[in-house]
């Protein structure tokens, strides 16, 4: 077959000479603007550098004007009218000129490519209703093989899902508990936990694995942790509605503890050597028990008692009035209670 | 047999993905019908206004009473759903626009949530494989508030009744707000259920449902 671009068989060129010439001159136009599309905004400009020949990137303009002669006068001389226009005609002006246009091209290609970008995580979505009840279910079954690396899904539906699902869970605790905080900041700190915690903690593990040679991807991590929430997610919303602390501390063994040697399972078996394993797997199961503790009580009394605090104090008070504050109030429970208050207040993540 | 061969060559050459089709492609169209050919610019502001209005109404009763029609998708909008937002935000903002701890919602939270909530549906929906446009989805699932604001106003004129057995006016609000969550997740299902694959039903549904139960539960709590 005949290539039309630059190596056209005999047979060809004898026959329809103008229609190969016409194609060969639109293709080596398409190319020159392809390539300038594809490279950095400088090489835009080094190609009207070339004719003074004088950086090695000027060169790489001078094989592409080879290929196509006239596309790259029509550039030349648009682009030394865009300089004249610039009238920057050092080096530094044109790259930094390169880049500003560059960027702002990224930027506007990214935010066109929004569809692109959907499509890019719908492998991600393929997945069917008995496949997330499956999983859903297997998050609480641990299992003991470990020699065998075992099988993770990628699949973000259901993490998804489940965090969201927390999302809701959390708000609602925080308002049957009687806390009275505007309710976009509870929403802003209920999402701002749970993602954080999700990719948080998916990141941190995904960075030890890397540093201990774990056979597992992020996009692993993030289902493994995410279909681990499943547990929590259904303690959080018994306990919540339910108020025991012997029923939790049950719960928070099965509801918290399966899915995490679920975890831990499947994590050691991907790892190789027991350090490796011991440090991945402490990890994970202790943050991931602690995150259900932490949910369960300091999380929801802290912003509990701050209210309760704010409602019978005023929640700042000039140092100038603390320092006339007599000993003897200064000790009273009630500003030993703002003092503390006033220290876990720095600890957790309002928003 | 030179013939054929060139033939195939020119075959060859005008399917290349390098070489750019140029020319114009006139596709005859047939004559629009007159009703669609007739011009809006000369008539009446209130004609138009009415239009539009008359168009919201209706869409607002396909949602009151759901059937598998596809009207409210073909002809979708974003008055309603704006119409509602606000009002579903207004209404909530109430007596706590003052004292910002005073654990009721702002005008723009509930606005944030809202539209949030719906784009994080609709994206999931896309994920999902729906055949759904993008604003179609949005029209749907805004329209279909409309159930849960009705409640919220009925909610407001039980909170009239001060003093008279709280714990009955509770009970009365709370299956208020049930019911129109039922009838919000019914509706958005029935009109969005079609455009996903039918092993994948659920899914697609389990997101409607968990933004409903934010915003009734938004809605009564606020109320008690």
């Amino acid at each position: 077959m005949a290539d039309p671009r630059g190596h056209p068989n005999g047979d060809w060129t004898s026959f329809r000479d103008p229609t190969a010439q016409s194609h060969q001159f639109g293709s080596s136009s398409i190319v020159d603007m392809e390539n300038m599309d594809d490279t950095s905004g400088s090489s835009f400009e080094d190609i009207a550098e070339a004719p003074g020949g004088t950086t090695g990137l000027g060169e790489v303009g001078g094989d592409e004007g080879r290929t196509g002669k006239p596309g790259q006068d029509d550039v030349v001389e648009e682009d030394e009218e865009f300089l004249g226009i610039k009238g920057l005609k050092g080096q530094l002006g044109k790259q930094v000129a390169g880049q500003v246009w560059e960027a702002g091209r990224q930027q506007a290609a990214r935010a066109f490519s929004l569809y692109a970008n959907i499509d890019l995580l719908r492998p991600y979505f393929d997945v069917e209703t008995v496949q997330v009840r499956k999983r859903l279910l297997e998050s609480f079954v641990p299992r003991k093989n470990m020699k065998v690396p075992q099988k993770l899904p990628r699949e973000l539906y259901g993490p998804l899902m489940l965090v969201f699902t927390m999302v809701a869970i959390l708000l609602q605790g925080m308002k049957t508990s009687g806390t009275i905080v505007s309710q976009g900041t509870l929403m802003g700190t209920a999402i701002g936990t749970c993602f954080g915690y999700w990719l948080g903690v998916s990141s941190l593990l995904y960075f030890l694995a890397y540093i201990c040679n774990s056979k597992i991807t992020m996009v692993q991590i993030l289902s493994m942790l995410g279909y681990g929430m499943f547990g929590p997610c259904l303690v959080l919303f018994i306990t919540y509605n339910i108020h025991l602390h012997s029923l939790f501390y049950v719960l928070w063994l099965v509801g918290g503890g399966l899915p995490t040697l679920r975890m831990v399972c499947a994590l050691s078996s991907r790892t190789t050597g027991q350090r490796q394993r011991l440090v991945l797997c402490c990890t994970l199961a202790s943050l991931h028990l602690l995150f259900l503790l932490y949910l369960h009580f300091a999380y929801h009394r802290v912003i509990e008692e701050l209210l309760v605090t704010l409602e019978e104090q005023p929640a700042f008070i000039p140092r100038q009035q603390r320092e006339l504050v007599p000993p003897e109030v200064a000790t009273s429970p009630a500003s030993l209670r703002i003092a503390t208050m006033s220290l876990i207040r720095s600890s957790p993540p309002i928003l | 047999m030179a013939a054929n061969e060139f033939s195939a060559d020119f075959t060859d050459v005008s399917v290349h993905e390098n070489v750019p089709v140029e020319g114009n492609i006139r596709i005859s169209v047939p004559l629009a019908s007159e009703d669609e050919d007739m011009s809006t610019l000369d008539e009446p502001v209130k004609d138009t206004i009415m239009r539009d209005l008359k168009a919201v109404g209706k869409k607002f009763v396909h949602v009151l009473y759901p059937k598998n029609n596809d009207e409210l998708l073909r002809d979708w909008d974003l008055w309603g759903p704006l119409i509602v937002c606000v009002f579903l935000a207004m209404m909530l903002q109430g007596k706590g626009a003052d004292s910002p701890t005073h654990g009721v919602p702002q005008f723009a939270e509930v606005f944030v949530t809202v539209w949030f909530g719906a784009i994080v549906v609709t994206f999931n929906s896309h994920l999902l494989g729906g055949t759904i446009s993008f604003f179609q989805s949005l029209c749907v699932l805004g329209y279909c508030i409309m159930p849960l604001s009705v409640s919220l106003l009925l909610c407001h004129v039980t909170l009239l009744a001060k003093g008279s057995l709280p714990l009955a006016m509770f009970i009365v609000r709370f299956i208020c707000v049930t019911l129109a969550f039922a009838w919000a997740t019914f509706a958005s299902t029935t009109f969005l259920g079609n455009s996903q694959p039918p092993n994948r039903k659920a899914l697609a549904v389990y997101p409607i449902f968990l933004f409903y139960f934010v915003i009734s539960w938004m809605i009564i709590t606020n109320v008690t």
